[in-house]
């Protein structure tokens, strides 16, 4: 049985997460292909080969560039027969969810979100899953035929010792019934980092005071070449847009290096961070909750200690 | 306006997760149940709706008997009617299914759910009805209006927004800023006693996963201290004992 990985891309470039799919499903051990919706760089396409997939079936209609889910999940529907495969592989975001949730019943498949883990298949094919918004586990039994999983980011490294994949241009007719809303603008930070496919993430809480202290923050996220987060506070008084918010209720990380300045560390926060690698706390109360949680911690005020971290960081650059 | 809102009860926040029988059960002892927080936002913005609009706002839940009290605060905060279905929401599909076999008989105008649960966090269950009713989808959704027979909505994106304009009746994943969380009133607490809580019966569905057992993140090491005058230390650290610069 062949697996299919959807593959996702930002501005023409394949992102890391689904080249991470990509891998997951090459470790899975059967052949490999992916489809790839819209206008993805055609240079890409060597990264996918060298992740683990041997074919790429690409569907380069201009309309598929805004994630409009039915229309994807039509289209990776028909891949997925056209491929004979059995299971569907994907990195978990939000457009991918919810081609994912449409494809488990199109497709009639079992479906895991949130795994972590490949899967164990000596009695019957179980998935380990990050549930309880990564406080705890499960070890979950998938019991259909077809399988769809969902990748959490960081699961494994990505393979780059594959080769050139075979790339086929897939027609699929789209009809305007497919794409069942319309899309009247989108507003987007340009060349910043994307905080969910971020290596390392800076984040700032209500300890920077207010939103003229950012500089702080960005600078050393751009010695570093990370994302920026904050904390739930800090996007309710709109210092920060609320797409930068990282915890229970906003966006969930998994860098390898997640460095928080300012942020207390309450436990709704600590939810969305606690799949990072490792974990710097910078914060001026000894007692701050975060530092349970970290790996590394200055005691200290940050607007002392962030410019001189951010300069010796440039030194080592 | 026919308005259904979907809400999962889940462990508080602030909980301690835990496992016993042999770490197969989620361990409810002292925790405190909750609305989803997501669904909490999906309801406040329902309330606005059917404040505006007249209709009816119906709240629906796939479980046992003890998320009662959960569908009772729902009722509080300003539902009309809530549906209990008598079920263990042991999967995704499941759920899934079963609301879209009530939903079918409802003929709502608009479903709101969640972005996503707190408890299994898959994201999946709109999407899934989205599919079975053949209805448009979307989420997370931060700003809904109604205009006539559309809705005009903003949806996060990976780094931004994109807004949006799509029919009734269609599937909304919520999360904020759509709307405040809405603390019930005494009236509302004395109404939500006799508003109706209709429990229905399963339909049929197969089984697609089931969780064998459950685990806890190893316990965390104990962080390493840097002195505040010393910041070159913490980038040797992290150079060359994390390796991750
Ligand atoms: C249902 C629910 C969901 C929630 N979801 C989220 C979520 O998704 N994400 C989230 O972040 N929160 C969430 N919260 C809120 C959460 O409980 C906390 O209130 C919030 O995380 C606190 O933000 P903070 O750490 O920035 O602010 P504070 O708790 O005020 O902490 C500020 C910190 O900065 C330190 N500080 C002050 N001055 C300095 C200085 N000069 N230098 C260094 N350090 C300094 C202080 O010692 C303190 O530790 C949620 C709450 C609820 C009830
Ligand atoms: N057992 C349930 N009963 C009612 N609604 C549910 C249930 N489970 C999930 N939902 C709805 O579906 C949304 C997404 O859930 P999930 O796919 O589990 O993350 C939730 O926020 C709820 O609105």
């Amino acid at each position: 049985m062949k697996t299919l990985v959807y593959i996702e891309h930002d501005g023409g470039a394949v992102k890391k997460s689904s080249l991470e799919a990509v891998s997951y499903a090459f470790a899975l051990g059967s052949e490999v292909a992916a489809v790839g919706l819209g206008n993805i760089d055609p240079g890409e396409w060597a990264k996918v080969g060298a992740a683990g997939a041997t074919k790429v079936l690409h569907v380069g209609d201009d309309r598929l560039d805004a994630g409009n889910i039915q229309a994807h999940a039509k289209v990776v529907a028909q891949a997925f027969e056209k491929v004979g495969a059995g299971t569907l592989v994907l990195a978990k975001s939000s457009l991918g969810d919810a081609v994912a949730a449409r494809l488990a019943i199109r497709l009639d498949a079992g479906l895991a979100s949130n795994v972590v883990a490949l899967p164990s298949t000596e009695n019957g094919f179980v998935v380990k899953r990050s549930i309880f918004t990564g406080k705890a586990f499960a070890e979950s039994s998938i019991l259909k035929e077809k399988k769809i999983l969902a990748i959490k980011k960081n699961t494994l490294e990505i393979k780059t010792d594959g080769s050139e994949p075979e790339v086929e241009a897939l027609e699929i007719s789209l009809v305007d019934a497919d794409f069942t809303y319309q899309i009247t603008g989108t507003e987007k930070a340009e060349g910043d980092v994307l905080l969910p496919e971020a290596d390392i993430v800076v984040s700032g809480g209500r300890g920077l005071k207010g939103p003229e202290n950012w500089g702080i923050i960005e600078d050393l996220a751009k010695a570093l070449g990370a994302a920026t987060g904050c904390s739930k506070p800090v996007s309710d008084m709109e210092w920060r847009p609320h797409h930068e918010h990282v915890g229970q209720t906003g966006v969930k990380v998994a860098p390898t290096l997640y460095i928080a300045v300012g942020i207390s560390g309450a436990i709704q926060h600590l939810a969305g961070v606690n799949s990072s690698k490792y974990i710097v706390v910078i914060n001026k109360d000894p007692e701050a909750p975060f530092f349970k949680a970290a790996d590394y911690g200055i005691v200290g005020d940050a607007f002392e200690v962030l410019p001189k971290l951010t300069d010796a960081i440039k030194a080592i650059k | 306006m026919n308005i259904l809102v979907c809400i999962t009860h889940v462990p508080d926040t602030t909980s301690r997760i835990q496992f016993t029988d042999n770490n197969t059960k989620f361990d409810k002892s002292g925790v405190q149940f909750i609305i989803g927080p997501y669904d909490d936002y999906a309801l406040a913005r329902a309330v606005e709706l059917r404040d505006q609009s007249g209709g009816k706002l119906t709240v629906l839940n796939v479980g046992e008997a003890e998320t009662e009290p959960t569908l009772r605060k729902a009722l509080a905060i300003g539902a009309d009617e809530a549906v209990r279905i008598n079920a263990d929401p042991v999967d995704s599909l499941f759920v899934a299914r079963q609301i879209a076999h009530h939903a079918k008989e409802g003929a709502y105008d608009l479903i709101l759910m969640g972005r996503e649960s707190i408890d299994f966090n898959g994201g999946m269950v709109h999407g899934m009805v989205g599919e079975l009713l053949g209805m448009p989808s979307i989420s997370p959704v931060m700003k809904l209006d109604i205009e006539g027979d559309k809705a005009v909505l903003s949806r996060e994106i990976e780094g931004g927004k994109e807004f949006l304009e799509v029919n009734l009746p269609f599937i909304a994943g919520c999360q904020e800023p759509i709307a405040e969380w809405k603390i019930p009133n005494m009236r509302g607490i004395m109404s939500a006693r006799t508003k109706p809580l209709n429990v229905i019966e399963p339909k049929e569905a197969e089984k697609a996963a089931e969780v064998k057992a459950y685990a806890l993140p190893p316990a965390k090491g104990e962080v390493k201290l840097i002195e505040k005058e010393n910041v070159e230390e913490l980038v040797r650290l992290l150079n060359t004992e994390a390796k991750v610069l």
